[in-house]
């Protein structure tokens, strides 16, 4: 609270993003321990959390007053003008203190309280459970056993505890070749496919060089391939360019060898590291949030962002996986440089493709708690280096969605669950993404100090539910998305979703989510219909009943009354599919420069039109 | 010259549709679905502002018109002559669009033809001003830019001089025309078709192509037009060089986004009757060779495509609010091209005329607006409102119409499956709220006997 200096700031101008002739909305701007808060003259109420602000930037005093810009993770951007150069400058000094926590103590995880006691909490963080989950895949077998060697961590610091690794890998081979990887990060197995036997694992690159070897690390790949009883070679990918990993040689890192490994397969697969992902994912953002922007600068900014690029590069390289398991039934060693950003994202891709039940809710739950396990979403919660915040779980999501935008059916989850998802990474109001690794984790407590977010995310399932879905009793039906460049688009959900007028005005999911919601209380409807019916003629067909209990039962029976009340509910769906027409006016739209000429107000012509609008956040 | 369109009519009594022996009952004969008469009933039923002239009877005036068309009543059929001679190719005013709501209108013609030394036409701005109701202002949207406008007086073309028509405000939006759409269409077509393309190599093709940016031009125009209408209570003149073209896809996407009836299948095709084949758009010569022709044809030109592709942004963004789904435009554009009815052959309605298409041929709407084929073209999730609806256009919300040019470039099966089990959802829906009203209205008899049994 110390960095709060001005609480309240009145007759604020939210500005139209994308509007060229300063169009905005006046209001009040609140500042609270956690959250930037703005009310406009039609209640509208816009919140920012602290922890999602990239930036805030003060611009140049204009005559209206003084402009303040926040960027934010989730991609939203605000302009909004203070009168006073006083008050601004105070927001803007506060915000830059509260955005950027130097403590993990500080984030909002640690005093968010949903009202919920400490049994409860602890039951939601057991909601995911990695030891059910080998289970699940079927380890450990007569192949793969459950490793001790990091218990205390004293092998690899960001590592897990819990490390599967082949039956024949002994503790010495283990040691030895974690000594041969950067960061002590050896081949561990990230996931087995029971039904071919075959594994993918992840480590971090060999520290080769230019000549040099490791017997355990050879052996512990050897065991890899070996584990597998139906093909004795492995492939190794490298996710980098191979100019990269080239460049790494000269540092004493680098890559396999071919021939001083017996039976594995090299390959490079192109994925550019983070520093070229942010810098893309910048340049896209530059682009998208352009006023007035022509159709040719957005296909030429979205070519020469990259963007999509990398994103094709990532589904490829997790359909190589997928293809080396199913095709050739061989296992794969997948690594980068450290084994943590691409390493993580395309083993977490390939087993989505692999296996159906990540495609659940649950199932994508239990994935990316290994990928956060795993150190795969550094999203940079604490004031740090920018240069290691990486957008790699975006990265990740966004190829979800083009595989839900391919398969529309093969996910139960729908895309508003994958951007509550990305909401959350940034918004340490949960424990889930906190920290980089397991044993950090543990310093931090977070089970003890902290809440899981899936508990939340589970009770609300009915909203992140494909009503388009179609359960396959099949958990090996493998994904083979098409990667021609065509299939490809821009993310507007993602990248524009505080944008609304951006955005198809009516949704064809929501309505038909609405409808299998409906159809299932008109299941019920009839049930209780038919048994009363049933009751009714029973009761005349007896004809030996007493008008009092007659009465008792027939005038105000509750299930007709919530059948009646139901009969209107029919009619909401209509009422749903148009509520977001309300956000369509010509004035958003901007047809034309001659917005002056038309002299009269266009918001009061729009809510008289659509009186029967409501709000909608 | 007369020599050469002759030869033109002469080829196309060899295409198929008159050869076509169509194998389906003819519930309603699609030639007489649409006439003007009736068309005209449904403005005059709310004004009595204007009237049907037949002052274009023997096509003599404008034989691009059609031989009906609507005008203010206040305007005579002499000074109607008058004024086709001051407009291109003898397109004089003629209303296209009445928004009952607030009674203001879209009127679409050619340009004046006032040339060089701004020649005027005292009929022509009587007719323009008889459309507004006094103290009132109107716009002339130009669909070329004014430098181009500027041009046109050179050849004997131009605009409206602000001082000779001192109610109406000019305004130009850009729209292309023949070979820059159709070098547009083919680039898009072999970007396409290209499935070895990296991704740069994509998006810098699909840009290059041009193809969103005419798209979104045509909108954002067609939202203007629906503007001045709906918000601004301003009446509309949209005309370009010869009102053929741009003019049309204006006035028709203008009265999707203002007009419910245009969303629904029926409304849809009284439009396309309206608008495009009695307003003279010439098929024939548009829509001769679609994107695959080497030589270089003076003519063709997407226009009509782009129509359709623009009305399938609005229908992606406003999927309710249209009683027709995608494969309807995709047979509308299929059919443009290529057909075995004779609905789109010629190039207006004398041409149609000449041909004897009504008795040589089948008109396509006999075929589609049958219950059989409706049913494939019918939007599941239609839910009729009355409300304008707008369009955003900026470049994030336009999209590539995949189901036309990736339609045979991609396997479409997971799509398709997704869509059936959008409609079983639907249709099951629909089942149940059947059967809980039936079973309601079981019951209640139920009660009422049991009443009945109790009373006495």
């Amino acid at each position: 609270m110390e960095h709060i200096r001005t609480t309240k700031v009145e007759q604020v101008k939210l500005l139209d993003r994308f509007s060229t002739s300063n169009k905005s909305l006046t209001g009040t701007l609140y500042l609270t321990a956690t959250h930037l808060l703005f009310i406009d003259s039609h209640q509208k109420e816009t919140w920012i959390l602290h922890h999602h602000i990239a930036s805030v930037e003060k611009l140049a005093l204009t005559t209206s007053g003084c402009p303040l810009v926040i960027q934010c993770k989730n991609f939203r951007i605000v302009h909004f003008i203070v009168p006073r150069e006083r008050d601004c400058h105070d927001i803007y000094n506060s915000l830059l203190q509260l955005s950027k926590q130097a403590k993990y103590e500080d984030l909002y995880a640690f005093s968010y309280n949903p009202k919920q006691n400490d049994s409860e909490r602890l039951q939601g963080w057991q909601v995911i459970d990695l030891a059910e989950e080998y289970k699940r895949m079927g380890v450990p077998n007569s192949h793969w056993q459950l490793s001790d060697a990091n218990r205390e961590y004293k092998i690899c610091e960001t590592y897990p505890r819990e490390l599967y690794v082949p039956q024949i890998a002994s503790k010495p081979i283990i040691v030895g070749s974690s000594k041969f990887r950067s960061k002590g990060r050896f081949p561990v197995l990230s996931y087995y496919h029971q039904d071919k036997e075959a594994a993918i694992c992840r480590c971090s690159q060999p520290l080769s060089g230019f000549s040099a070897r490791c017997l355990e690390d050879e052996h512990l790949l050897q065991a890899i391939s070996k584990a597998n009883p139906v093909n004795r070679y492995m492939y190794v990918m490298d996710t980098r360019p191979k100019l990269n990993a080239m460049a790494n040689r000269a540092a004493g890192k680098g890559y396999e060898n071919e021939d001083n490994y017996s039976n594995i397969r090299f390959q490079f697969v192109g994925i550019e590291n983070i520093h070229v992902m942010r810098s893309s994912l910048q340049k896209l953002l530059e682009v998208s949030g352009t006023k007035g922007l022509s159709v040719n600068d957005f296909y030429s900014g979205l070519e020469s962002s990259g963007w999509l690029r990398h994103i094709k590069a990532v589904m490829d390289a997790a359909i190589f996986l997928a293809k080396a398991i199913m095709v050739e039934n061989a296992s794969v060693l997948v690594h980068c440089s450290d084994g943590w950003d691409r390493t993580s994202q395309v083993c977490s891709l390939g087993s989505l493709l692999l296996d159906s039940y990540y495609r659940t809710i649950k199932g994508f739950m239990v994935r990316i708690y290994s990928l956060v396990l795993s150190g795969g979403v550094r999203c940079g919660h604490l004031d740090g280096d920018p240069k290691e915040v990486s957008p790699v779980f975006t990265q990740f999501l966004e190829c979800v969605w083009h595989l839900t935008e391919q398969f529309p059916q093969a996910f139960e989850f729908n895309e508003e669950f994958l951007l509550q998802i990305h909401e959350h990474i940034h918004s340490c109001q949960f424990g889930n993404f906190l920290g980089n690794c397991q044993k950090e984790r543990e310093e931090l407590k977070l089970k003890e100090k902290t809440y899981s977010l899936w508990p939340f995310l589970l009770e609300d399932q009915k909203k992140y539910i494909n009503p388009l879905y179609s359960f396959k009793s099949q958990r090996f039906t493998v994904l083979e998305p098409n990667t021609v460049s065509f299939n490809f688009k821009f993310w507007r959900n993602m990248y524009h979703q505080f944008d609304r007028t951006l955005h198809p005005r009516q949704s064809v999911f929501n309505i038909i989510m609405n409808m299998n919601e409906q159809n299932k209380q008109l299941q019920k409807d009839i049930q209780d219909l038919e048994s009363k019916i049933k009751q009714r003629k029973n009761k005349q067909t007896d004809g030996v009943l007493t008008k009092e209990l007659l009465h008792s039962v027939c005038p105000e029976s509750p299930t007709l009354k919530t059948s009646l009340r139901f009969k209107e509910q029919t009619l909401l769906p209509v009422n749903d599919a148009l509520r977001t027409i309300e956000g369509s006016s010509p004035a958003d739209n901007r047809y034309s420069e001659y917005a002056e000429e038309f002299s009269k107000p266009e918001p009061a012509v729009v809510s008289l039109e659509y009186g029967v609008a409501r709000m909608t956040c | 010259q007369l020599e050469c369109a002759l030869s033109t009519l002469d080829s196309i009594t060899l295409m198929y549709p008159f050869f076509y022996r169509p194998m389906f009952e003819v519930v309603e004969d699609g030639w007489h679905a649409f006439l003007p008469e009736q068309e005209f009933e449904l403005c005059s039923s709310a004004t009595s502002e204007w009237r049907l002239s037949y002052v274009n009877k023997e096509f003599a005036v404008c034989p691009s018109y059609p031989p009906i068309v609507i005008v203010p009543k206040s305007i005579d059929d002499e000074a109607l002559r008058k004024v086709a001679m001051f407009r291109h190719g003898g397109r004089f005013p003629v209303l296209s669009y009445y928004h009952k709501k607030n009674g203001m209108v879209i009127m679409r013609s050619g340009q004046p033809l006032t040339g060089t030394n701004g020649r005027r036409c005292k009929e022509d701005e009587k007719l323009i001003n008889a459309t507004l109701r006094a103290g009132k202002r109107g716009y002339i949207i130009d669909t070329r830019s004014l430098n181009v406008a500027q041009q046109a007086r050179a050849k004997g073309g131009g605009f409206e001089q602000e001082a000779h028509y001192p109610q109406w405000r000019r305004i130009h939006k850009s729209i292309e025309r023949y070979h820059i759409l159709q070098e547009s269409l083919i680039k898009l077509v072999e970007a396409c078709n290209e499935q070895a393309h990296n991704m740069d190599r994509w998006l810098s093709k699909l840009e290059a192509s041009n193809w969103l940016t005419h798209i979104k031009e045509i909108l954002t125009t067609a939202c203007l037009a629906a503007q001045c209408i709906d918000r601004e209570g301003a009446s509309i003149l949209i005309h370009g060089t010869e009102g053929i073209d741009s003019t049309l896809q204006v006035t028709s996407l203008a009265q999707i986004i203002l007009e419910p009836r245009s969303r629904t299948i029926r409304g849809f095709e009284a439009l396309i009757e309206r608008e495009w084949l009695q307003a003279g758009h010439p098929f024939q010569q548009r829509c001769a060779q679609s994107a695959y022709c080497n030589s270089k044809q003076k003519w063709e030109a997407p226009v009509f495509l782009l129509f359709l592709d623009c009305v399938w942004q609005i229908l992606r963004q406003f999927p309710c609010s249209f009683e027709f789904n995608e494969r309807f435009l995709t047979m509308l554009f299929e059919h443009a091209y290529a057909s075995q009815f004779g609905t789109f052959l010629g190039n207006n309605e004398s041409e149609r005329c000449k041909l004897k298409l009504q008795q040589k041929t089948m008109s396509l709407w006999s075929w589609v607006n049958r219950p059989s084929e409706l049913s494939k073209l019918t939007n599941p999730l239609f839910e009729a409102n009355n409300l304008v609806i707008w369009p955003s256009v900026a470049p994030q919300s336009l999209q590539l119409w995949e189901g036309i040019f990736l339609r045979w470039n991609r396997t479409s099966k997971y799509l398709d499956e997704a869509y059936e089990e959008m409609v079983n959802i639907i249709e099951y829906n629909k089942e149940l709220q059947a059967k809980v009203n039936i079973l309601r209205r079981q019951l209640a008899e139920l009660e009422t006997e049991d009443g009945m049994q109790e009373s006495p």
